[in-house]
């Protein structure tokens, strides 16, 4: 089953230590190898995109940046056998954000994708 | 305590075949990463998940084993393992360093040539992807005892077997021999469609997981790209094969829009790589299975290009089902008569595909009389009452002869 990670937190004031970038790509080439990790990218601040909106009938576009505290930072697909594991992997992502970045703080979202496992035939 | 099953999952492998690398025995290696999954079942109960749990378990097993070592050096069998234990500090670095080579050592270990086919999948399955033995007896259809038994006689046959490369000679068909059990594992799934347990079906994720590490750790293999691919572009079929009531429906009856995008991307990547790398039979089917992929609606496909790596494919991997997948193609490429001269050659006794076919090409043939007579043995020869229906509803489509 396939689960969607989105990393949420406050733009940070500097560029992230060299050391969590290592972290990272540490953790996701060893994600990738293991087979759980099918996607994963960092996301530019949110100035550089845009919200398209329905309200009352009336469709808007508004350009970036969102109004929001937190910006999403970053999305990752894994391919997994249980949510826990999905679980298990975007922990390891904060721990290593916990290690090399002090004071840093923010959350993932961990969503699962629908796959046929969540429409047995009757 | 479904956080450690997870931490298991994602930690056995590369535990087992660190342990191995000092014990140098896949089946006390086993055993010694159970022993740690036990005590980390009930510390972790306790006191909680530490939080570098990975380490926690080798550190555990590592303590395992080098009392299990000298034990075995007490009855002074052993030995020279003795000698070899090395210091505690050592292990964390030697198993980081060289942890691809001991994944691969021990996935070519559990496809040992010693073993039978069917030890092969559970064990694989149980060292590389962490599944339990009431998981894997789920998964083939098996008592819990005898998936038991079987990977008891599985590690009975490893012992003495040494944990290491095979030689030169021997590796090309060790690999191959390791595709070819993951890709078993993953027809196992494929071939279970829809039901209310989805053991069968996950053993597809299992398989492709096994297909991933394989192409990280054989990255100049063109068929672990190549068997990646195929299973990728395969499993991205899966949520449409079977219809709301549960029937099988065909490839070209499917609804394109529920595959799934996201794997065939990636199937589609993997095939990249191995086509760059030259390719073999996994990769043809792969091809091949990429052109049904790439096609928006069953108009758009490329038959003449599916006919054409089926007439390579049965150059490479003779074999008669090949064959009448060829005839298939041809079929729709506008050559029916070609493909029925191959079906008529083929010798496919039972196999209810074989009148199936020749009731395809005889319709486009105009030749209805004999394609619904051909459908009907087809339904006649099939044990599958799904297939059953699914030929006479063919059969019913077929227009009276021109």
């Amino acid at each position: 089953m396939r689960f969607l990670t989105l990393l949420r937190a406050a733009h940070p004031d500097g560029p992230p230590p060299p050391e969590l970038m290592a972290a990272i790509m540490r953790l996701g080439e060893e994600a990738t190898a293991s087979g759980a990790l099918l996607d994963t990218a960092g996301l530019a601040p949110s100035i550089t995109g845009a919200r398209i909106a329905l309200k009352g009938g009336d469709l808007s576009v508004t350009d970036g940046p969102f109004a929001e505290a937190k910006e999403v930072i970053s999305y990752a697909i894994y391919d997994v056998g249980s949510r826990d594991e999905a679980v298990e992997w975007a922990s390891r992502f904060v721990k290593v954000h916990r290690d090399s970045w002090p004071g840093w703080e923010g959350e993932v979202d961990v969503l699962k994708v629908f796959g046929p496992e969540d429409f047995t035939p009757a | 305590m479904d956080k450690v099953e997870a931490i298991w999952r994602i930690e056995s492998a590369r535990l087992i075949a660190g342990l191995a690398r000092f014990v140098r025995d896949v089946a006390l290696a086993e055993d010694l990463a159970q022993d740690a999954l036990v005590a980390a079942l009930e510390q972790w109960h306790r006191d909680g998940v530490p939080d570098a749990p990975g380490p926690w378990l080798m550190a555990v097993a590592k303590r395992k084993a080098i009392d299990a070592l000298r034990r075995r050096d007490a009855y002074a069998s052993k030995l020279i393992l003795i000698q070899e234990v090395p210091e505690a500090e050592d292990w964390d670095d030697a198993i980081d360093d060289h942890l691809g080579d001991d994944l691969l050592r021990l996935i070519f270990t559990a496809a040992h040539p010693t073993l039978t086919t069917d030890a092969q999948k559970a064990l694989i399955l149980r060292m590389l992807c962490g599944l339990s033995t009431p998981e894997i007896a789920r998964a083939f259809l098996i008592p819990e005892a005898t998936a038991a038994q079987r990977i008891v006689r599985a590690k009975k046959t490893l012992t003495g077997v040494r944990f290491e490369m095979p030689t030169k000679d021997e590796t090309t068909a060790r690999q191959s021999q390791v595709l070819q059990i993951v890709y078993l594992i993953f027809n196992e799934g494929y071939a279970a469609t829809g039901g209310d347990d989805w053991a069968r079906p996950a053993l597809c994720h299992e398989a492709m997981r096994l297909g991933r590490l394989l192409a990280s750790l054989l990255p100049d293999d063109a068929e672990a790209h190549g068997l990646l691919a195929l299973m990728e572009l395969q499993a991205s079929r899966l949520a449409a094969r079977v219809d709301a009531a549960g029937e099988p429906v065909p490839l070209l009856e499917q609804d394109r829009r529920r595959w799934d995008r996201a794997l065939i991307r990636h199937g589609l990547d993997a095939l990249a790589r191995a086509e760059a790398l030259g390719g073999g039979p996994y990769t043809l089917q792969a091809m091949i299975a990429a052109c049904h992929a790439r096609a928006i609606n069953p108009a758009a496909t490329d038959w003449p290009r599916i006919a054409a790596l089926y007439e390579v494919l049965a150059h490479v991997q003779p074999g008669p089902v090949v064959r009448l997948n060829q005839a298939v193609a041809l079929g729709f490429a506008g050559d029916p008569g070609r493909g029925l001269r191959i079906v008529d050659e083929l010798d496919l006794p039972d196999y209810p595909h074989h009148p199936a076919v020749r009731a395809e090409l005889l319709d486009r043939l105009g030749r209805g009389d004999e394609a619904r007579a051909e459908l009907g043995r087809a339904a006649a020869m099939s044990r599958n009452a799904a297939e059953q229906r699914l030929f006479r509803r063919r059969a019913d489509r077929i227009n009276p002869a021109k």
